[in-house]
């Protein structure tokens, strides 16, 4: 499946270890960097432009000029509802991810200013269990719309994520009903929804809200799509082309609104919002 | 394993018949032997029943004679009249669609379906539909509103089809669109999950106002085997996996993802798919008398409620 080889991949990362200050080689052009110069430059490689994925946090201080609030409803956590275990208890793994991100769960609802517009930010954290969708994931999402129902403001959901959190079971696979209610309520509510496709955004996060969007901008090169490469490949038993399930490949067949560079995506979206709000 | 449970069944079943005939023919003095075999069948039946194992309810599930959304709608509906094509791109083979009457009342019909023999499995892709079979269903979804009539969907799929052409045309947005609609649709919907329940493929037919779940039917996110390979580390884990996805009919009604079991002859659908047909299709009654009264708007509401519900975390 796909979620493993993204979280092989995420795994490569993190040995990169950003927050330390240190030395890190740049995923597509190898260029040796400084982490806090990357960290200033948005997470960009100052070389070749790839993006390195950001912390939720690091996200919402990239884009919201005021912050009134980084995560609305904070209390709400996981619990492991199904007793499930692989090689690992769930119990054991959430403990690992929240000590390791400081979150309880992947997605954070952070409200606040983008220039002087209000807007609500549901931003999803790809270090937390592959930034996979359970109860808490829905859950927020969904007082997340409410809330920007209730205040009259654009919701914009920023997704980097394998998918349904398999340790939830069936539970997660209902998140995805429970987000693209959320999803039809603002719709009819009149609120802006825009959608915001990070590295990654498969499975069922991609088959619910993630392509709701009123508007759907994707990041460059980000890895988007419903099965994962490796499955598609071993189902087709044929190589998968070069740039298939990209950002720009989605663009090109119609699935996506625009790909936007990590630079103007504030600016983007305070355009849109002012284009289609007030 | 089910095989073996066919097998048991099935000798025990054929000599029970054999008896039958004789005693027909006026060997009466048979009669109690037959009896006999008549109550080992059924408690054999039931114990294997009730010990099957998350994995061996997958084979069921998968049984290549399980009834299809095919055969319950030759059974169970009169007058179908199927419908092809999502008007964007083709039509899907792997997603069946159209109107029907069930005692009478007329309704819209849309399920997956797998396909009996070889070559009718690869015309319908072994139920793994494209996203024009999810537009083909959204189009008679809403059509079915229009016209203020019930929805009943079958599930019965391995999965939406990993593949590039259905990638290329948004497999991810057909899906979100197709729950996004059943959402609000302003219509009754009663769902039942008859085989495979595979993950947002399925779940794309699956927001109901009843979702009901033929007893050896399974209902997950990920298929035992994709679970087994990512998180065991090994497809031959799969019975494992199947065991802790708990994706059996009783482990979702336990966490209230379905309303409602519906029993399965002895055995398995396939040995009495007759008896199935009948079965289902009082369960179908009894759910659409439930809700087919319920002013729309409420309906959508308490559907809506329902799916918000769903969810188990902590908020301290």
């Amino acid at each position: 499946m796909g979620l493993k080889d993204l979280i092989g991949k995420f795994k490569g990362q993190k040995k990169l270890n950003i927050e330390k200050g240190e030395w890190i080689k740049c995923e597509k052009c190898k260029t040796l960097l400084y982490s806090e110069d990357l960290k200033k430059n948005l997470k960009i490689c100052p070389h070749c432009g790839y993006n390195f994925r950001m912390t939720a946090k690091e996200r919402v201080d990239s884009l919201l000029d005021e912050v009134f609030s980084y995560d609305l409803f904070p209390k709400i956590a996981p619990v492991d509802v199904i007793n499930f275990k692989d090689t690992k208890k769930y119990k054991d793994r959430l403990k690992q991810a929240q000590e390791k991100t400081g979150l309880k769960d992947a997605m954070i609802i952070a409200n606040g200013k983008i220039y002087d517009r209000e807007v609500v930010l549901a931003v999803m954290d790809f270090r937390f269990m592959g930034g996979s969708m359970g109860s808490v994931v829905g859950a927020k999402f969904v007082r997340g719309a409410e809330f920007a129902i209730e205040k009259n403001i654009p919701f914009i959901a920023i997704t980097a994520s394998g998918g349904a959190r398999m340790q939830e079971s069936i539970i997660s696979l209902m998140q995805m009903a429970k987000t693209s209610i959320a999803v039809d309520r603002m719709n009819k509510a009149g609120i802006l929804y825009i959608s915001v496709l990070t590295d990654p955004t498969m499975g069922g996060v991609s088959a619910s809200f993630a392509f709701l969007g009123d508007i759907i901008i994707a990041e460059p090169e980000s890895l988007i799509g419903f099965a994962g490469p490796r499955v598609i490949e071993q189902t087709i038993k044929q190589q998968l082309p070069e740039g298939f399930q990209r950002s720009e490949f989605l663009l090109e067949k119609g699935q996506i609104d625009m790909v936007v560079d990590r630079k103007h995506l504030k600016r983007t979206l305070y355009t849109l919002i002012k284009q289609t709000q007030g | 394993m089910s095989i073996d449970l066919d097998k048991e069944l099935q000798s025990l079943g054929d000599s029970i018949f054999l008896l039958r005939q004789e005693i027909k023919k006026g060997k009466k003095e048979l009669l109690p032997e037959l009896v006999a075999k008549r109550k080992k069948f059924k408690e054999l039946a039931k114990k294997k029943t009730q010990e099957l194992t998350a994995w061996e309810r997958v084979q069921l599930a998968r049984h290549p004679k399980r009834p299809h959304t095919i055969d319950y709608i030759q059974n169970i509906f009169t007058d179908f009249v199927e419908l092809h094509g999502d008007r964007k791109f083709g039509d899907d083979p792997a997603i069946i669609a159209g109107f029907a009457f069930f005692e009478g009342i007329p309704v819209a019909v849309i399920g997956h379906e797998k396909g009996k023999d070889t070559k009718e499995k690869i015309k319908r892709n072994f139920g793994m539909p494209h996203p024009e079979g999810y537009r083909k269903a959204i189009r008679i979804m809403k059509l079915a509103e229009k016209f203020k009539r019930p929805v009943f969907t079958f599930i019965d799929t391995p999965g939406a089809y990993p593949g590039i052409g259905a990638e290329e045309r948004g497999q991810s947005q057909a899906i979100a669109e197709s729950i996004m609609t059943m959402g609000s649709l302003k219509t009754p919907i009663i769902a039942t999950v008859i085989g495979e329940g595979g993950s947002g493929g399925a779940l794309a037919l699956g927001v109901a106002d009843r979702i009901l779940m033929l007893e050896n039917s399974i209902y997950s996110v990920i298929s035992p085997e994709g679970c087994a390979a990512i998180l065991f580390k090994s497809q031959e884990k799969a019975p494992e996996a199947a065991e802790s996805l708990k994706i059996t009919a009783e482990h979702l009604k336990e966490l209230g993802v379905i309303d409602c079991i519906v029993p399965e002859p002895l055995g398995g659908a396939h040995l009495q798919p007759k008896k199935t047909y009948r079965l289902v299709k009082r369960a179908l009654r009894k759910a659409l008398r439930e809700i087919i009264n319920t002013p729309i708007e409420e309906l959508v509401e308490k559907r809506q409620a329902k799916f918000y519900s769903m969810g188990r975390f902590t908020e301290v």
